[in-house]
Protein backbone atom coordinates (compact mmCIF):
# COMPACT_ATOMS: atom_id res chain seq x y z
CA UNK A 1 0.00 0.00 0.00
CA UNK A 2 1.20 3.39 -0.79
CA UNK A 3 2.36 6.12 2.17
CA UNK A 4 -1.10 7.11 3.75
CA UNK A 5 -1.91 10.84 3.59
CA UNK A 6 -4.87 10.44 6.42
CA UNK A 7 -4.58 8.15 9.81
CA UNK A 8 -7.61 7.54 11.71
CA UNK A 9 -7.48 5.71 15.16
CA UNK A 10 -10.42 4.28 15.75
CA UNK A 11 -13.90 3.19 13.40
CA UNK A 12 -15.99 5.62 15.50
CA UNK A 13 -14.20 8.60 14.93
CA UNK A 14 -15.25 10.82 12.07
CA UNK A 15 -12.01 13.01 12.03
CA UNK A 16 -8.69 12.04 10.58
CA UNK A 17 -5.51 13.05 10.63
CA UNK A 18 -3.47 14.73 7.81
CA UNK A 19 0.32 13.04 8.47
CA UNK A 20 2.18 14.50 5.02
CA UNK A 21 3.34 17.65 4.42
CA UNK A 22 1.91 19.99 1.29
CA UNK A 23 -1.46 18.36 0.73
CA UNK A 24 -3.94 20.51 -1.36
CA UNK A 25 -7.60 20.71 -1.95
CA UNK A 26 -8.89 17.83 -4.05
CA UNK A 27 -6.26 14.68 -3.29
CA UNK A 28 -7.61 11.52 -3.19
CA UNK A 29 -6.00 10.65 0.15
CA UNK A 30 -5.41 7.21 0.95
CA UNK A 31 -6.84 6.90 4.64
CA UNK A 32 -5.88 4.15 7.31
CA UNK A 33 -7.23 3.22 10.86
CA UNK A 34 -4.43 2.35 13.47
CA UNK A 35 -6.67 0.49 15.06
CA UNK A 36 -6.97 -2.78 12.60
CA UNK A 37 -4.86 -1.07 9.22
CA UNK A 38 -7.78 -1.02 7.32
CA UNK A 39 -7.78 1.53 4.31
CA UNK A 40 -10.18 3.93 2.46
CA UNK A 41 -10.62 6.91 -0.03
CA UNK A 42 -11.55 9.94 0.84
CA UNK A 43 -10.92 13.47 -1.41
CA UNK A 44 -10.19 16.56 0.82
CA UNK A 45 -11.83 20.13 0.35
CA UNK A 46 -8.68 22.30 1.78
CA UNK A 47 -5.14 22.91 1.58
CA UNK A 48 -4.60 20.91 5.14
CA UNK A 49 -1.33 21.51 7.07
CA UNK A 50 0.25 18.28 8.51
CA UNK A 51 -1.07 17.35 11.68
CA UNK A 52 -4.62 19.12 11.19
CA UNK A 53 -7.65 17.05 11.00
CA UNK A 54 -10.38 16.37 8.72
CA UNK A 55 -13.89 15.50 8.40
CA UNK A 56 -15.09 12.07 7.20
CA UNK A 57 -18.70 12.75 7.06
CA UNK A 58 -20.94 15.80 7.03
CA UNK A 59 -21.21 17.16 10.60
CA UNK A 60 -24.25 19.53 11.85
CA UNK A 61 -23.68 22.26 14.72
CA UNK A 62 -24.03 20.81 17.89
CA UNK A 63 -22.82 17.66 16.98
CA UNK A 64 -20.01 15.69 18.59
CA UNK A 65 -16.50 15.17 17.16
CA UNK A 66 -15.00 11.99 17.96
CA UNK A 67 -11.36 10.79 17.87
CA UNK A 68 -9.61 7.76 19.82
CA UNK A 69 -13.32 6.89 19.41
CA UNK A 70 -13.65 9.49 22.49
CA UNK A 71 -15.40 12.86 22.71
CA UNK A 72 -13.32 15.59 21.79
CA UNK A 73 -15.30 18.56 21.84
CA UNK A 74 -18.59 19.71 19.40
CA UNK A 75 -19.10 20.94 16.58
CA UNK A 76 -19.95 25.44 16.24
CA UNK A 77 -19.96 25.44 12.31
CA UNK A 78 -21.36 23.19 9.89
CA UNK A 79 -18.72 20.44 8.56
CA UNK A 80 -18.78 18.80 5.37
CA UNK A 81 -17.29 15.46 4.36
CA UNK A 82 -13.02 16.47 3.40
CA UNK A 83 -13.18 19.95 5.11
CA UNK A 84 -10.67 20.79 7.43
CA UNK A 85 -11.53 20.96 10.97
CA UNK A 86 -10.37 23.18 13.80
CA UNK A 87 -10.56 25.96 15.83
CA UNK A 88 -12.83 27.62 13.22
CA UNK A 89 -16.03 24.29 13.58
CA UNK A 90 -14.89 22.87 16.56
CA UNK A 91 -14.87 23.81 20.09
CA UNK A 92 -14.37 21.88 23.49
CA UNK A 93 -17.32 21.52 25.92
CA UNK A 94 -15.32 22.29 28.49
CA UNK A 95 -14.85 25.56 30.00
CA UNK B 1 14.38 -9.26 29.00
CA UNK B 2 16.35 -8.54 31.95
CA UNK B 3 18.62 -6.00 29.75
CA UNK B 4 22.37 -5.28 31.38
CA UNK B 5 23.14 -1.83 31.76
CA UNK B 6 26.07 0.12 32.99
CA UNK B 7 25.26 2.86 35.86
CA UNK B 8 26.69 4.05 39.14
CA UNK B 9 25.11 2.40 41.96
CA UNK B 10 24.62 4.69 45.23
CA UNK B 11 24.66 3.98 48.92
CA UNK B 12 21.30 3.57 48.98
CA UNK B 13 21.18 0.83 46.29
CA UNK B 14 19.50 2.91 44.04
CA UNK B 15 21.12 3.47 40.04
CA UNK B 16 22.35 6.54 38.54
CA UNK B 17 22.57 7.65 35.11
CA UNK B 18 24.86 10.42 35.38
CA UNK B 19 27.50 11.28 38.08
CA UNK B 20 27.08 15.13 38.93
CA UNK B 21 29.10 16.88 41.63
CA UNK B 22 26.30 19.79 42.04
CA UNK B 23 26.67 23.21 43.68
CA UNK B 24 23.09 23.89 44.96
CA UNK B 25 21.27 27.20 45.77
CA UNK B 26 18.94 27.02 48.76
CA UNK B 27 17.50 30.54 47.28
CA UNK B 28 18.28 32.89 44.93
CA UNK B 29 20.30 35.00 46.30
CA UNK B 30 23.00 32.66 46.47
CA UNK B 31 23.21 31.66 42.77
CA UNK B 32 25.64 33.78 42.22
CA UNK B 33 27.90 32.09 44.55
CA UNK B 34 27.29 28.62 43.45
CA UNK B 35 27.67 30.02 40.04
CA UNK B 36 31.18 31.03 41.01
CA UNK B 37 31.90 27.64 42.71
CA UNK B 38 30.83 25.63 39.21
CA UNK B 39 33.34 28.24 36.94
CA UNK B 40 35.81 27.66 39.79
CA UNK B 41 35.80 23.85 40.06
CA UNK B 42 35.43 22.41 36.71
CA UNK B 43 33.43 19.17 36.42
CA UNK B 44 31.53 20.78 38.69
CA UNK B 45 27.51 22.39 37.91
CA UNK B 46 25.17 25.17 39.64
CA UNK B 47 21.68 25.05 39.92
CA UNK B 48 20.60 27.95 40.00
CA UNK B 49 16.96 29.00 40.39
CA UNK B 50 14.15 32.13 40.68
CA UNK B 51 13.00 31.21 45.14
CA UNK B 52 13.60 29.65 48.30
CA UNK B 53 13.01 33.05 50.25
CA UNK B 54 9.73 33.91 52.56
CA UNK B 55 8.14 30.82 51.66
CA UNK B 56 5.99 29.29 54.13
CA UNK B 57 3.33 25.99 54.68
CA UNK B 58 3.46 24.02 51.98
CA UNK B 59 5.22 25.92 49.50
CA UNK B 60 8.20 25.62 51.66
CA UNK B 61 7.59 22.14 51.97
CA UNK B 62 7.70 21.48 48.18
CA UNK B 63 10.96 23.86 48.02
CA UNK B 64 12.55 21.92 50.74
CA UNK B 65 11.04 18.41 48.83
CA UNK B 66 12.38 19.90 45.57
CA UNK B 67 16.23 20.31 46.86
CA UNK B 68 16.67 17.59 48.74
CA UNK B 69 14.72 15.42 46.40
CA UNK B 70 17.37 17.13 43.34
CA UNK B 71 19.99 16.87 45.54
CA UNK B 72 19.14 13.13 46.74
CA UNK B 73 18.46 12.30 43.20
CA UNK B 74 21.07 9.12 42.29
CA UNK B 75 21.91 11.09 39.33
CA UNK B 76 24.03 13.29 41.66
CA UNK B 77 27.25 11.81 43.51
CA UNK B 78 27.92 15.26 45.59
CA UNK B 79 26.08 18.13 46.88
CA UNK B 80 27.82 21.67 47.99
CA UNK B 81 24.26 23.42 49.41
CA UNK B 82 25.02 27.54 49.68
CA UNK B 83 22.60 29.05 51.27
CA UNK B 84 22.44 32.75 52.96
CA UNK B 85 21.67 31.58 56.07
CA UNK B 86 22.76 28.44 58.31
CA UNK B 87 19.22 26.93 59.54
CA UNK B 88 17.56 26.77 55.93
CA UNK B 89 21.09 25.49 54.52
CA UNK B 90 21.23 22.86 56.84
CA UNK B 91 17.57 21.31 56.65
CA UNK B 92 18.30 20.62 52.85
CA UNK B 93 22.06 19.15 53.52
CA UNK B 94 20.56 16.95 56.28
CA UNK B 95 17.76 15.89 54.05
CA UNK B 96 20.24 14.98 51.58
CA UNK B 97 22.77 13.50 53.79
CA UNK B 98 20.27 10.49 54.40
CA UNK B 99 21.36 8.69 51.24
CA UNK B 100 24.91 8.60 52.35
CA UNK B 101 26.21 11.03 49.78
CA UNK B 102 29.32 13.40 50.56
CA UNK B 103 27.20 16.71 50.98
CA UNK B 104 28.07 20.13 53.04
CA UNK B 105 26.45 23.04 53.79
CA UNK B 106 27.62 26.72 53.53
CA UNK B 107 26.00 29.36 54.42
CA UNK B 108 26.88 33.82 53.13
CA UNK B 109 25.69 35.67 55.87
CA UNK B 110 28.88 37.19 58.24
CA UNK B 111 31.24 35.82 55.88
CA UNK B 112 30.85 37.25 52.40
CA UNK B 113 30.40 35.46 48.99
CA UNK B 114 34.16 35.13 48.40
CA UNK B 115 34.91 33.25 51.01
CA UNK B 116 32.04 31.16 51.39
CA UNK B 117 33.04 30.87 47.18
CA UNK B 118 36.69 29.53 48.52
CA UNK B 119 35.30 27.44 51.16
CA UNK B 120 32.71 25.88 49.05
CA UNK B 121 35.38 25.39 46.06
CA UNK B 122 37.86 23.56 47.99
CA UNK B 123 35.14 21.00 48.89
CA UNK B 124 33.82 20.90 45.94
CA UNK B 125 37.34 19.86 44.37
CA UNK B 126 37.78 16.95 46.36
CA UNK B 127 34.23 15.90 45.48
CA UNK B 128 35.01 16.10 41.94
CA UNK B 129 38.41 13.92 42.59
CA UNK B 130 36.56 11.43 44.35
CA UNK B 131 33.13 11.03 41.90
CA UNK B 132 35.55 11.13 38.97
CA UNK B 133 37.31 7.81 40.51
CA UNK B 134 33.62 6.20 40.72
CA UNK B 135 32.89 3.28 38.22
CA UNK B 136 30.05 2.30 36.48
CA UNK B 137 28.84 -1.61 36.70
CA UNK B 138 26.63 -3.71 35.84
CA UNK B 139 22.75 -2.91 36.47
CA UNK B 140 19.70 -3.88 35.67
CA UNK B 141 17.52 -1.90 33.12
CA UNK B 142 14.57 -2.92 35.49
CA UNK B 143 16.24 -0.72 38.01
CA UNK B 144 15.66 2.27 36.67
CA UNK B 145 13.05 5.02 37.29
CA UNK B 146 11.95 6.14 34.06
CA UNK B 147 9.22 9.29 34.21
CA UNK B 148 7.53 10.66 31.45
CA UNK B 149 6.10 13.83 29.96
CA UNK B 150 5.05 15.05 26.18
CA UNK B 151 5.19 18.66 25.14
CA UNK B 152 4.91 21.20 22.03
CA UNK B 153 2.10 18.28 21.37
CA UNK B 154 0.35 18.07 18.27
CA UNK B 155 -1.88 15.20 16.56
CA UNK B 156 1.11 13.32 15.48
CA UNK B 157 2.03 13.00 19.43
CA UNK B 158 -0.62 11.21 19.95
CA UNK B 159 -0.50 8.63 17.30
CA UNK B 160 3.16 8.23 17.49
CA UNK B 161 5.39 9.63 19.60
CA UNK B 162 3.18 9.00 22.88
CA UNK B 163 1.72 5.29 22.46
CA UNK B 164 5.60 4.67 21.37
CA UNK B 165 6.47 5.76 25.21
CA UNK B 166 2.87 3.85 26.49
CA UNK B 167 4.53 0.52 24.42
CA UNK B 168 7.72 0.93 26.36
CA UNK B 169 5.96 1.12 29.98
CA UNK B 170 3.86 -1.49 29.44
CA UNK B 171 7.20 -3.69 28.17
CA UNK B 172 9.64 -2.44 30.83
CA UNK B 173 6.80 -2.07 33.91
CA UNK B 174 6.37 -5.51 34.29
CA UNK B 175 10.29 -5.58 34.66
CA UNK B 176 10.08 -3.76 37.41
CA UNK B 177 10.92 0.05 36.75
CA UNK B 178 9.37 3.08 38.48
CA UNK B 179 7.56 4.80 35.78
CA UNK B 180 5.63 8.15 36.38
CA UNK B 181 3.71 10.19 34.06
CA UNK B 182 1.83 13.82 35.71
CA UNK B 183 0.43 17.13 33.84
CA UNK B 184 -2.74 17.63 36.17
CA UNK B 185 -4.42 19.87 33.67
CA UNK B 186 -3.92 18.07 30.82
CA UNK B 187 -5.65 15.33 31.79
CA UNK B 188 -8.72 17.29 31.48
CA UNK B 189 -11.01 15.61 28.73
CA UNK B 190 -9.41 12.42 29.60
CA UNK B 191 -9.59 12.40 33.86
CA UNK B 192 -12.78 9.37 33.44
CA UNK B 193 -10.26 7.18 31.29
CA UNK B 194 -7.12 8.25 33.72
CA UNK B 195 -9.46 7.49 37.00
CA UNK B 196 -10.52 4.21 35.17
CA UNK B 197 -6.44 3.30 34.75
CA UNK B 198 -5.84 3.16 38.56
CA UNK B 199 -4.74 -0.21 39.76
CA UNK B 200 -6.66 -0.11 43.67
CA UNK B 201 -9.93 2.40 44.34
CA UNK B 202 -7.44 4.20 46.58
CA UNK B 203 -5.76 5.29 43.40
CA UNK B 204 -8.31 6.42 41.39
CA UNK B 205 -9.29 8.77 44.60
CA UNK B 206 -6.29 10.14 45.33
CA UNK B 207 -5.78 11.09 41.30
CA UNK B 208 -9.89 12.06 41.45
CA UNK B 209 -8.97 14.54 43.99
CA UNK B 210 -5.91 15.94 42.89
CA UNK B 211 -7.50 16.25 39.63
CA UNK B 212 -10.70 18.35 41.03
CA UNK B 213 -8.92 20.25 43.29
CA UNK B 214 -6.41 21.72 40.43
CA UNK B 215 -10.09 22.43 38.39
CA UNK B 216 -11.73 24.27 41.17
CA UNK B 217 -8.18 26.06 43.25
CA UNK B 218 -6.87 27.13 40.35
CA UNK B 219 -8.95 26.81 36.40
CA UNK B 220 -11.79 28.13 37.82
CA UNK B 221 -10.15 30.38 40.30
CA UNK B 222 -8.51 32.78 37.92
CA UNK B 223 -9.60 31.86 34.49
CA UNK B 224 -10.68 34.53 31.82
CA UNK B 225 -13.27 33.21 29.08
CA UNK B 226 -11.89 29.64 29.36
CA UNK B 227 -8.81 27.82 29.06
CA UNK B 228 -8.14 28.12 25.28
CA UNK B 229 -5.00 30.31 25.73
CA UNK B 230 -3.11 27.83 27.75
CA UNK B 231 -4.42 24.49 26.89
CA UNK B 232 -4.05 23.88 24.28
CA UNK B 233 -0.90 25.94 23.58
CA UNK B 234 -0.72 28.22 20.45
CA UNK B 235 2.32 25.81 19.56
CA UNK B 236 -0.38 23.07 19.83
CA UNK B 237 -3.09 24.65 17.49
CA UNK B 238 -0.28 25.22 14.86
CA UNK B 239 0.09 21.34 15.02
CA UNK B 240 -3.37 20.38 14.70
CA UNK B 241 -4.50 19.98 18.07
CA UNK B 242 -8.34 22.05 18.63
CA UNK B 243 -9.53 21.14 21.97
CA UNK B 244 -8.15 20.13 25.52
CA UNK B 245 -9.98 16.83 25.09
CA UNK B 246 -8.28 15.77 21.65
CA UNK B 247 -4.79 16.72 23.75
CA UNK B 248 -5.88 14.64 26.65
CA UNK B 249 -6.63 11.60 24.76
CA UNK B 250 -3.43 11.90 23.25
CA UNK B 251 -1.86 12.40 25.87
CA UNK B 252 -2.71 9.59 28.06
CA UNK B 253 -1.25 7.50 25.41
CA UNK B 254 2.09 7.16 27.13
CA UNK B 255 1.02 4.81 29.82
CA UNK B 256 0.08 2.51 27.25
CA UNK B 257 -2.66 -0.17 26.78
CA UNK B 258 -1.99 -2.80 30.06
CA UNK B 259 -0.25 -0.56 32.77
CA UNK B 260 -2.23 0.99 35.57
CA UNK B 261 -0.69 3.19 38.50
CA UNK B 262 -0.87 2.33 41.93
CA UNK B 263 -0.85 5.89 43.58
CA UNK B 264 -0.80 9.60 43.23
CA UNK B 265 1.80 11.68 44.42
CA UNK B 266 2.00 15.05 45.73
CA UNK B 267 4.57 17.24 43.04
CA UNK B 268 7.98 16.02 43.97
CA UNK B 269 6.64 13.15 46.27
CA UNK B 270 8.91 10.31 46.13
CA UNK B 271 7.24 6.85 45.12
CA UNK B 272 7.16 4.53 48.32
CA UNK B 273 4.46 1.77 47.15
CA UNK B 274 7.09 -0.02 45.50
CA UNK B 275 8.11 -0.84 41.73
CA UNK B 276 5.36 -0.02 38.92
CA UNK B 277 3.65 3.43 37.65
CA UNK B 278 2.61 6.55 39.14
CA UNK B 279 0.39 9.95 38.43
CA UNK B 280 2.27 12.71 40.03
CA UNK B 281 0.10 16.15 40.65
CA UNK B 282 2.44 18.48 37.97
CA UNK B 283 1.87 21.45 36.08
CA UNK B 284 2.04 20.46 32.16
CA UNK B 285 4.78 23.60 31.44
CA UNK B 286 7.50 21.02 30.66
CA UNK B 287 10.20 22.48 32.73
CA UNK B 288 8.81 22.64 35.73
CA UNK B 289 7.10 18.78 35.27
CA UNK B 290 10.66 17.30 34.60
CA UNK B 291 12.26 19.25 37.68
CA UNK B 292 9.20 17.50 39.69
CA UNK B 293 10.20 14.30 38.79
CA UNK B 294 13.79 14.62 38.72
CA UNK B 295 13.23 15.76 42.21
CA UNK B 296 11.12 12.77 43.14
CA UNK B 297 13.85 10.31 42.09
CA UNK B 298 13.26 9.75 38.60
CA UNK B 299 16.69 9.20 36.69
CA UNK B 300 15.83 9.29 32.57
CA UNK B 301 12.40 11.05 31.53
CA UNK B 302 10.76 10.11 27.99
CA UNK B 303 9.62 13.64 26.25
CA UNK B 304 7.58 12.77 22.81
CA UNK B 305 7.31 15.88 21.21
CA UNK B 306 5.29 17.18 17.84
CA UNK B 307 6.12 19.87 16.81
CA UNK B 308 9.22 20.34 18.83
CA UNK B 309 9.79 21.20 22.62
CA UNK B 310 13.84 21.51 23.35
CA UNK B 311 13.50 21.58 27.09
CA UNK B 312 16.02 19.67 28.86
CA UNK B 313 17.21 19.57 32.73
CA UNK B 314 20.45 19.55 34.31
CA UNK B 315 20.37 16.10 36.00
CA UNK B 316 18.19 13.90 34.42
CA UNK B 317 19.01 12.98 30.92
CA UNK B 318 15.61 14.18 28.86
CA UNK B 319 15.23 11.30 25.44
CA UNK B 320 13.61 13.47 23.35
CA UNK B 321 11.13 11.13 20.54
CA UNK B 322 9.31 12.49 17.21
CA UNK B 323 6.84 10.66 15.03
CA UNK B 324 6.09 14.59 13.21
CA UNK B 325 8.32 14.18 9.57
CA UNK B 326 8.43 17.81 9.45
CA UNK B 327 9.72 18.61 12.84
CA UNK B 328 12.29 15.56 12.66
CA UNK B 329 13.64 17.75 9.24
CA UNK B 330 13.30 20.73 10.13
CA UNK B 331 14.99 19.90 14.24
CA UNK B 332 16.70 17.02 14.38
CA UNK B 333 19.27 18.06 16.29
CA UNK B 334 16.43 17.87 19.04
CA UNK B 335 15.25 14.98 18.63
CA UNK B 336 16.90 11.47 20.00
CA UNK B 337 14.45 8.85 18.57
CA UNK B 338 12.68 9.47 15.29
CA UNK B 339 9.19 7.44 14.90
CA UNK B 340 7.97 9.49 12.12
CA UNK B 341 8.01 5.92 10.54
CA UNK B 342 5.26 5.29 12.06
CA UNK B 343 3.03 7.71 10.36
CA UNK B 344 4.32 6.35 6.88
CA UNK B 345 2.93 2.68 8.31
CA UNK B 346 6.47 1.32 7.84
CA UNK B 347 7.18 1.37 11.06
CA UNK B 348 5.30 -0.31 13.78
CA UNK B 349 4.48 0.83 17.80
CA UNK B 350 6.09 -2.62 18.98
CA UNK B 351 8.95 -1.58 16.57
CA UNK B 352 9.05 2.28 18.30
CA UNK B 353 8.80 0.81 21.75
CA UNK B 354 11.90 -1.48 20.87
CA UNK B 355 13.58 1.77 19.39
CA UNK B 356 13.05 3.68 22.54
CA UNK B 357 14.35 0.94 25.02
CA UNK B 358 17.39 0.42 23.20
CA UNK B 359 17.84 4.38 23.31
CA UNK B 360 16.91 4.67 27.34
CA UNK B 361 19.54 1.51 27.54
CA UNK B 362 22.41 3.87 25.59
CA UNK B 363 21.14 7.05 27.23
CA UNK B 364 21.74 4.88 30.84
CA UNK B 365 25.34 3.42 29.59
CA UNK B 366 26.58 7.26 29.15
CA UNK B 367 25.20 8.46 25.80
CA UNK B 368 24.41 12.20 25.87
CA UNK B 369 21.02 13.15 25.14
CA UNK B 370 20.62 15.61 22.10
CA UNK B 371 19.33 18.13 25.56
CA UNK B 372 22.24 17.52 27.11
CA UNK B 373 24.84 17.93 23.95
CA UNK B 374 23.24 21.22 23.37
CA UNK B 375 23.47 22.93 26.91
CA UNK B 376 19.57 22.70 27.82
CA UNK B 377 19.93 22.61 31.90
CA UNK B 378 16.12 24.16 33.00
CA UNK B 379 15.74 23.72 36.45
CA UNK B 380 12.66 25.46 37.14
CA UNK B 381 10.79 25.46 40.98
CA UNK B 382 6.96 25.21 41.21
CA UNK B 383 5.62 27.33 43.22
CA UNK B 384 2.17 27.38 44.39
CA UNK B 385 1.61 30.67 46.22
CA UNK B 386 2.72 34.08 46.66
CA UNK B 387 5.60 34.42 49.31
CA UNK B 388 5.43 36.31 52.08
Amino acid sequence: MSIPQLLVHDHEDNVGVVVVENLTAGTNMTCVVTHDDSDFELTCSNDVPIGHKVALRDMAVGDTVVKYGEDIGKVVAPITKGEHVHMHNLKTKRW
Amino acid sequence: MSQKIMAYRRKNGRVGVRNHVVILPLDDISNAACESVANNIKGTMALPHAYGRLQFGEDLDLHFRTMIGTGANPNVAAVVVIGIEPEWTNIVVEGIAATGKPVTGLSIEQRGDIATVAAASRVAKDYVHWATELQREECDISELWISTKCGESDTTTGLSSCPTVGNMYDKLLPEGIYGCFGETSEITGAEHLCEARAANPEAAAKFMTIWKSYQDDVIEAHKTSDLSDSQPTKGNILGGLTTIEEKALGNLEKIGRSSTYIDALGPAEEPKKGKGLYFMDTSSAAAECVTLMGAAGYVIHTFPTGQGNVVGNPIVPVIKISGNPRTVRTMSEHIDVDVSGILRRDMTINQAGDALIDMIARTANGRNTAAETLGHREFVMTKLYRSA
